[in-house]
């Protein structure tokens, strides 16, 4: 019905990308010029990097790229891309010819990218040892580093000081403390019609319960799946679906309003939301999230880094850029400071945390201590495709041994079955 | 007179050379661009869209500068935007689903061997990291490494390291006799090249070769994988595997399983029989199809009813501000139909939406999660995106009904009942027809309507795969071809063929009804 408009929609989506492709190959035409240019070149046009970011970020980065190209005359060209679809257009365009030579991601790309052959490994060298132990293992597939990573993300457990002061030891002494203080919603954390397990990972770690386990060097191994000895966990999600602590009604957009409003005492999330909360005037601290089960509360670290395309025509630059620029403690302070993710590099992590007078950056820091990079092999898909709306069924009310079973059983059957 | 007259002259020449001017401006800017585009694609030596846009660009200029080519001066804009807009989409499409294009397979066949044997290098435990500089001999480089002992090792692609004397800088070989040292911008000028250089250590091949990623310093790398371009195999000499290359776009192990990255090729009809047979959509296909065929078909009649109802209250001229009102009305369409779903799918939330919140007093009707429920509100939401439009073309289609047709039939006795019933909606289905099997063709594949509100669910907990009870035929398939980490676009391809020939035979069949409705009229 809303053809017309919904037509001329689409033929100027089109026209708009046929601009953008005629763009692009007009630029990558532009590349092999330049890398091709003769040695007599002089140093300001030694080539051009592109790299590909998410929207957010891509500010953050102009700086640092010009100062890049002051230093060693190649120029870094920023494009920023949706965050949505930009995993998905670099897997295409790689091997084109117009793809980037660097692109932005998060480890659990990983998988996906070595299986398709777009990633060239990196060698750190001798400075894989300055970065946190976290970050290198979210770097690294198969025993290759494939990522320069330069900041590790967790969640941790937000709190409104002017209703709830003090951090909780445990869940229910959470809910307790949140219920005393008349927040409307004492615990939020985001979830969805789909659910939302990766915000709801460290309570299933506390029953003992990861996903997969891991074999002798610290990989994640996929013929051992421990979803399974989560039905624990299962019950306690029901209990907690039952008691209304846990609702699929808090949507991501719901959560933050609410908690920016004060409505919220605690609220589990992660540092992409916390600037937001203080501009909104709210008191916040960070702290660990509270265990449920016995054991602690352990949360998925997502790594961010750069990777550089396999078919780029700029390698050297692009590892000179990623490995000996991007991986330097200044650079990854400057980093932080534009896009306020803490820092990879061991020595950058330590400058900020010390440099932080709100406590929020070492409350985050403090949170990941026990952090787990989120597993990047293939078979975490076949995790992901049920794993949300059964943890979802089961808030609702769903029998939770029965539902948990038949979620392990899925996840085996689409193991097996790829 | 004689003042007239070479006025007069002017003036014609004047009007002829006005648009002639104009014609050559214009194509004249568009044979520049078509120039700079020819001269970027030879470049990147994609020749056969070099001849399209060679043959369709002198196409134009010969339509536009020729006397007898009238209407193709017409119709040829359109006919180039149908060309690149649909036609080369729909080609594409139709390639693509005879390819196994997928995650895994995104690759040529060199660009994958070049990818397996990258992945499979690794550095050599515990080795050294070499400072290196980049020398050059003529066309050949080199690498001057400085081994931690101090001393100075020179090697290039033939020349396994050996010993030099060497000028040092702070601890680091420099320079060497003969070879000519290279600044790292100069490094960039030849990184392809540099970037593949691997110096092979000594003369035994297990000791592996050098190479540098960065032009600074330099690894000892071994690989345990080994292609044999005769034989066309990859060998693991670690555990002794040959893989060939078995026409499935992969690297295959005797065992049959697989090497990936592995390529693209044509895969024939494989993607269609597997359409029809994946036993993880075959189960819920069916109900599925019928909710498709329901959603699709009551999304047109609902819309049309309550179009035509607003249409038929506002056309009577005795009622006031009757613009006013038109104009409200056709607000929902002149919003983004992105933002009104979503807009749509917060309100609609089951404890804090503005419905059940604020509306129905805190009521907690479970608008999305409820499996029939959640079917009634996305048809409420479409019925809201899509009335509008239907009250547009039937206030339109209404004027134009003669009102000397309606009057003799009031003269003959018809009550406004009968009047609307056999003569004002016979009338409006004709004009109207068209637009209903479009729309019908067009909410068949409505994805965002259906994702966007609900993402297809509450989730069908029941079948193999994430399949919910609002997914319409096009999610579904979304579904299947692009879960977790696989990109299918092989069979997303063919499912897209196969619903489209789903909807052009119904669409076929509608219109040729239609044609004898406008017969029996």
């Amino acid at each position: 019905m809303m053809m017309t408009k919904k037509s001329i929609l689409a033929g100027v989506m089109v026209a708009t990308s046929g601009l953008l492709l005629s763009a692009c190959s007009s630029s990558s035409s532009d590349e092999p010029t330049n890398s091709a240019a003769p040695t007599t070149s002089d140093a300001a046009s030694t080539g051009t990097l592109t790299v590909w970011l998410d929207d957010v970020r891509a500010d953050a980065l102009q700086t640092v790229a010009d100062d890049y190209e002051a230093a060693t005359g190649i120029s870094v060209e920023i494009v920023g891309r949706d965050a949505g679809t930009m995993k998905d257009d670099f897997i295409q365009q790689a091997n084109s010819g117009s793809g980037p030579d660097v692109v932005m991601g998060a480890h659990d790309w990983l998988g996906e990218l070595t299986t398709n052959g777009v990633v060239a490994p990196l060698e750190l060298g001798d400075t894989a040892g300055n970065y946190l132990t976290a970050a290198i293992d979210g770097a690294t597939y198969d025993g290759t580093v494939y990522m320069l990573p330069y900041s590790v993300e967790n969640v941790a457990l937000l709190r409104n000081v002017d209703l709830v002061p003090d951090a909780p030891s445990t869940f229910d002494e959470m809910i307790t403390m949140g219920q005393a203080s008349g927040a409307e919603i004492p615990f939020a954390v985001q979830q969805g019609e789909g659910g939302d397990p990766y915000h709801l990972y460290a309570f299933q770690t506390s029953f003992g319960a990861p996903v997969f386990g891991r074999d002798d060097s610290g990989s994640y191994d996929p013929a051992n799946l421990t979803l399974g000895e989560g039905s624990a966990f299962a019950e306690w999600l029901g209990a907690q679906g039952a008691a209304g602590t846990l609702s699929t009604d808090i949507t991501p957009d719901i959560a933050q309003a609410k908690f920016n409003s004060g409505d919220v005492a605690y609220w589990l999330t992660g540092p992409w939301n916390v600037s937001a909360a203080v501009e909104a005037g709210i008191n916040v601290a960070v702290s660990p999230i509270p265990s449920a089960g016995t054991e602690t509360a352990a949360p998925f670290a997502g790594i961010k880094g750069f990777f550089v395309n396999q078919y780029s025509e700029n390698k050297v630059a692009a590892n000179d850029f990623l490995v000996n620029y991007i991986g330097t403690e200044d650079v990854q302070m400057a980093l932080y400071e534009s896009s306020s993710t803490p820092p990879a590099l061991t020595a950058a992590a330590d400058a900020v945390a010390a440099a932080d007078t709100t406590g929020i950056v070492s409350g985050f820091v403090e949170a990941g201590k026990d952090a787990v990079p989120m597993p990047a092999i293939p078979q975490m898909g076949s995790v992901w495709q049920f794993w949300g709306t059964v943890e979802a069924a089961i808030i609702n009310g769903a029998d939770p041994d029965a539902t948990w079973a038949q979620l392990t059983s899925d996840v085996q059957g689409a193991i097996d079955a790829s | 007179m004689d003042t007239t007259t070479p006025t007069r002259a002017s003036v014609l020449r004047g009007s002829s050379i006005g648009p002639l001017l104009l014609k050559i401006v214009m194509l004249g800017i568009l044979d520049a661009a078509v120039v700079f585009l020819l001269m970027t694609l030879l470049t990147r030596g994609s020749y056969a869209i070099f001849g399209v846009v060679l043959v369709g660009a002198l196409a134009v200029n010969w339509v536009y500068l020729s006397k007898r080519a009238m209407p193709a001066k017409y119709i040829t804009p359109g006919l180039v935007f149908l060309a690149v807009f649909q036609v080369f989409t729909i080609l594409y499409t139709f390639y693509i689903a005879f390819t196994n294009y997928s995650t895994g397979h995104v690759l040529t066949k060199d660009q994958a061997i070049e990818a397996l044997l990258s992945q499979s290098q690794s550095r050599v435990p515990d080795s050294p990291q070499y400072p290196v500089t980049v020398v050059q001999q003529g066309d050949q480089l080199a690498f001057l490494v400085t081994e931690p002992d101090g001393t100075a090792m020179l090697g290039s692609a033939e020349q396994p390291l050996e010993q030099v004397d060497a000028t040092f800088t702070d601890g680091k070989a420099t320079a060497v006799d003969g070879w000519t040292t290279l600044q790292f911008t100069e490094i960039l000028a030849m990184q392809d090249e540099l970037f593949d250089l691997a110096v092979p250590v000594s003369d035994t091949a297990m000791d592996g070769w050098l190479r540098t990623l960065d032009g600074r310093s330099a690894f000892q790398y071994i690989s345990d994988l080994e292609y044999d371009p005769q034989a066309d195999t990859l060998t693991n000499t670690a555990t002794d595997v040959v893989y060939s290359d078995t026409s499935l776009g992969a690297f295959t192990a005797p065992d049959g399983s697989q090497m990936l990255p592995g390529w693209q090729i044509n895969v024939g009809l494989d993607n269609f029989t597997r359409a029809v047979s994946e036993p993880t959509i075959r189960g819920p296909l069916v109900y599925v199809l019928i909710w498709t065929f329901v959603y699709a078909t009551l999304s047109v009649v609902l819309a049309f009813a309550l179009g035509l109802f607003m249409a038929i209250l506002f056309n009577n001229p005795k009622m006031k501000g009757r613009k006013v009102y038109r104009i409200i009305m056709v607000l929902p369409y002149a919003f983004p139909a992105f933002l009104s779903t979503m807009i749509w799918s917060g309100m609609l939330n089951t404890r804090f939406g503005f419905i059940n919140e604020t509306l129905l007093g805190g009521a907690e009707i479970p608008w999305l999660t409820d499996p029939t429920l959640a079917k009634v509100s996305v048809l409420i939401v479409n019925l809201w995106l899509g009335f509008p439009y239907m009250f547009l073309v039937t206030t339109g289609a209404l004027q134009a009904i003669p009102e000397e047709v309606v009057e003799a039939a009031t003269t003959d006795g018809a009550s406004p009942w009968q009047v609307f019933r056999l003569i004002k909606l016979p009338l409006l289905l004709v004009s109207t027809a068209p637009i209903l099997i479009s729309s019908f063709a067009f909410n068949f594949n409505n994805f965002n309507a259906i994702y966007l509100v609900t993402e297809g669910g509450p989730v069908d907990r029941s079948a193999a795969i994430p399949v919910g009870h609002t997914d319409i035929l096009i999610s579904l398939v979304y579904k299947v071809a692009f879960t977790g980490q696989n990109r299918d676009y092989g069979l997303a391809s063919a499912f897209s063929i196969i619903i489209f020939v789903i909807i052009a035979s119904i669409s076929a069949y509608m219109f040729r009804k239609t044609k004898m409705l406008e017969d029996i009229n």
